[in-house]
């Protein structure tokens, strides 16, 4: 029996498995949209801007690690999707987008709502399609899927014209894929992998930085199983967090502008650095050339276009992390057997000092709300078990620096491109990913307005997702670098006078509204907000609007020249200690 | 350092715009770009001329595999090669000229396409100092108009076993 291009489409997505969609209708959309009205399986998430439905599919991904599906429709139906696009490239989320487009004889013609959105998009995402015909489009959804989700994953987008939508043809569903031009790389090399294990073996102060490739391949196990079999520290990167636990002793939290003293000058000391699913992002190195100066590199990733290409490496790996752990771990085990405990004891005793001598710190104000005391007291009533999105800026950095990340997928953060605006969105596709955890979107006043309009979404779908808006009146991160670098001129970065009351917004769209300006009233607020079980929740914590993220490390400084907050006034930078 | 570096393709829309959008997007430059057909109707071969060091080399070959609808990469930097172009030449010479532009062109080998009562249309192939060359002594004459395809390579039959 023929089917309509709609219902071919709507059949492929339940071959892959699909539950949610998340979506915005349009004119050129409307035969999927028809087809969408009776569907049992394939639930439509209506979302009220086509970013929150990126985001959400975004969110939905990196919590379940299934692949996040959104549709839209042609035109300014289509752009709007672009930043989230954009976001998913760079933290490489598997994601496929379907765009509807004018029918094909108009392609081309300036037609009413018509971009060229595979143009648009060719530069951040992984591959996209244009069907020009009925007959291609079950094949170009598997190899879509297919696609996003294997190799280095990334968002792929299949543009639609409403004639092929329309169009009749048969299903017919393609159980085998091959892409002759496309053949991930999964083993790595085995003689570099027996190269680095003995490598690991000699080293005297070696240091593991965990990437975003960890949590994406599933190698959280096998990283803590090296890291604890060889007595080896781990900092991670931000899209790190949670692949190995922030609260194990081996663990020295994040590293780079923001990152822990402690992991910094580890890295900076280091003879040998394991890079495993990261790609040594500016953030991080800070100034390349100064970069773990003393360390051999060894550097595991799926992707070869990230392996030097911006750092010199000794021994590269190409392969996916988890494959190349676990035949690390046999190496180790069979070939290596040294006494761990005491080669490393001069080393760990080193590490622990500096955790020590400068821990994470701030200071507990009776009369402000701290941020930082927010965000561990998040830490301390959920005992660490919830799913944290983040905004971009401060609330990030603070969120990285103070909730200890235990397990992987509980961190959904925009790393690569920072996008304000994308918590909010990617917590709601969190909790509909993952309906029994617990959500919360850490926020600042000015990310959450970037797309505070799905409040609308989490509270027609009932969905209990929390948001603690750490509200300091600015936008916080670019006042702190106007305020650190641009002699206190505030340009245009102060929003006090212009927010609104988002106690009010949050009732205003049928959701729960607190709000705490005392920090006595920290705790009941968010003991409050835990027991609201069908509808989200807005924490709106007036925060000292004064508070930095430190330490940091100033752009196009080594990562060992961190500022610290008690050396503010002088300006004084603390100088590499060799 | 210059490179030659072919890149074979499938043959479907887009695939030019995706190669030169990598070029463009990562700010590398492309000195000449010349695409065809192979014997397979499905799979095209690019011929790609940029600059770079080592490392940037490295880059743009990586990132090339790394695109979905190439299927191999070679730098040519790496194999004993013949490199070829062709140029389409419209010269105007005076009158008392016409003889030692016909002259020339005999030289290197080009074949007078087109003429008319004062333009000669000499086409010739070779490598690119032979290119260079016959531009250089046939601009005096006064050149009307010329166009270079970019280089087409191939690699020696002796390289390849």
């Amino acid at each position: 029996m023929k089917k309509t291009g709609a219902e071919i489409l709507i059949d492929c997505l339940k071959k892959e498995g699909v539950k949610h969609v998340f979506g915005y209708p349009g004119g050129v959309v409307l035969n999927i949209f028809d087809v969408l009205y009776d569907e049992k399986d394939v639930k439509l998430i209506l979302t009220r801007h086509e970013q929150g439905a990126i985001h959400a599919a975004d969110g939905y991904a990196r919590a379940s690690g299934k692949i996040g599906v959104a549709i839209v429709t042609s035109g300014p139906g289509a752009t709007n999707t672009v930043t989230g696009i954009a976001n998913a490239s760079m933290d490489s989320i598997p994601m496929v987008v379907f765009s509807g487009q004018v029918p094909t004889m108009l392609i081309g013609n300036d037609a009413f709502q018509e971009a060229d959105i595979v143009g648009i998009t060719r530069p951040c995402t992984k591959y996209n399609y244009l069907v020009k015909d009925v007959k291609d489009l079950a094949q170009t959804v598997r190899e879509a899927f297919h696609i996003a989700s294997t190799g280095r994953p990334g968002p792929v987008l299949i543009d639609l014209p409403k004639d092929v939508t329309a169009g009749k043809g048969d299903f017919i569903w393609p159980e085998h894929i091959k892409i002759r031009s496309y053949n991930p790389t999964y083993e790595g090399n085995k003689w570099m992998i027996k190269q680095a294990a003995h490598e690991i073996a000699k080293a005297k102060k070696p240091v593991i930085m965990a990437g975003g490739g960890v949590i994406l391949s599933g190698a959280s196990k096998e990283l803590r199983e090296l890291a604890e079999i060889t007595q080896v520290p781990v900092t991670m990167t931000l899209m790190g967090l949670g692949g190995f636990p922030g609260t194990s002793e081996l663990s020295l939290g994040m590293l780079g502008m923001h990152g822990t003293y402690y992991a910094n000058m580890a890295v900076q000391e280091a003879d040998l650095l394991i890079g495993i699913g990261v790609r040594f992002d500016d953030r991080v190195t800070g100034r390349v050339a100064s970069f773990a100066p003393h360390a051999k590199i060894i550097h595991i990733d799926i992707d070869p276009t990230s392996i030097k290409k911006n750092l010199r490496v000794d021994i590269p790996i190409v392969g996916d992390v988890r494959h190349v752990l676990k035949d690390m771990l046999k190496v180790i085990k069979e070939d290596v057997k040294e006494p761990w405990d005491a080669i490393r004891k001069s080393w760990l005793k080193q590490v622990k000092a500096w955790k020590q001598e400068r821990p994470l710190h701030y200071t507990y104000d009776e009369e402000k709300i701290k941020p930082q005391f927010v965000i561990e007291k998040l830490h301390e009533l959920t005992k660490g078990d919830a799913i944290i999105a983040t905004e971009v800026g401060q609330n990030q950095m603070w969120t990285a620096q103070f909730f200890k990340f235990d397990k992987p997928r509980t961190l959904l953060t925009s790393g690569g491109l920072g996008t304000m605006g994308y918590g909010f969105p990617a917590a709601i596709g969190a909790q509909l990913a993952c309906p029994d955890k617990l959500v919360i979107d850490v926020a600042g006043d000015g990310s959450i307005q970037m797309n505070i309009q799905e409040l609308a979404t989490a509270v027609i779908n009932k969905l209990p997702v929390k948001v603690a808006i750490l509200n300091n009146g600015y936008l916080g991160m670019v006042r702190q670098w106007q305020e650190l670098f641009f002699k206190e001129r505030y340009s245009h970065t102060h929003l006090e006078s212009g927010n609104p009351d988002f106690v009010k917004v949050a009732e205003a769209y049928g959701a729960v509204g607190l709000r705490a300006s005392k920090p006595e009233e920290v705790v009941p607020v968010i003991k409050e907000a835990l027991k609201v079980k069908n509808r989200p929740v807005f924490m709106d914590f007036i925060v000292d609007w004064k508070e930095k993220v430190y330490p940091m490390v100033p752009a196009g400084a080594a990562i060992n020249e961190m500022m610290f907050d008690e050396e503010k006034k002088e300006e004084k930078k603390l100088k590499a200690v060799k | 350092m210059r490179h030659t570096i072919s890149v074979l393709v499938e043959n479907k829309f887009g695939v030019l715009s995706r190669v030169s959008g990598l070029f463009s997007g990562r700010g590398y430059n492309i000195e000449s770009l010349s695409v065809g057909e192979t014997i397979d109707p499905k799979i095209s071969i690019m011929t790609i001329v940029t600059t770079g060091d080592d490392q940037i080399i490295e880059q743009i070959t990586k990132q090339l595999n790394k695109l979905i609808d190439v299927i191999k990469v070679v730098d040519f930097m790496e194999i004993d090669h013949v490199e070829r172009e062709m140029v389409l030449i419209k010269v105007s010479p005076r009158k008392e000229d016409r003889i030692e532009v016909l002259k020339l062109a005999e030289i290197f080998r080009g074949r007078i396409i087109d003429s008319g009562f004062s333009t000669f249309t000499i086409e010739t192939t070779g490598d690119e100092g032979k290119i260079n060359a016959f531009i250089e002594l046939i601009k005096p004459f006064g050149i009307k108009e010329f166009v270079r395809t970019g280089k087409v390579a191939i690699a020696r039959e002796k390289a390849k076993k």
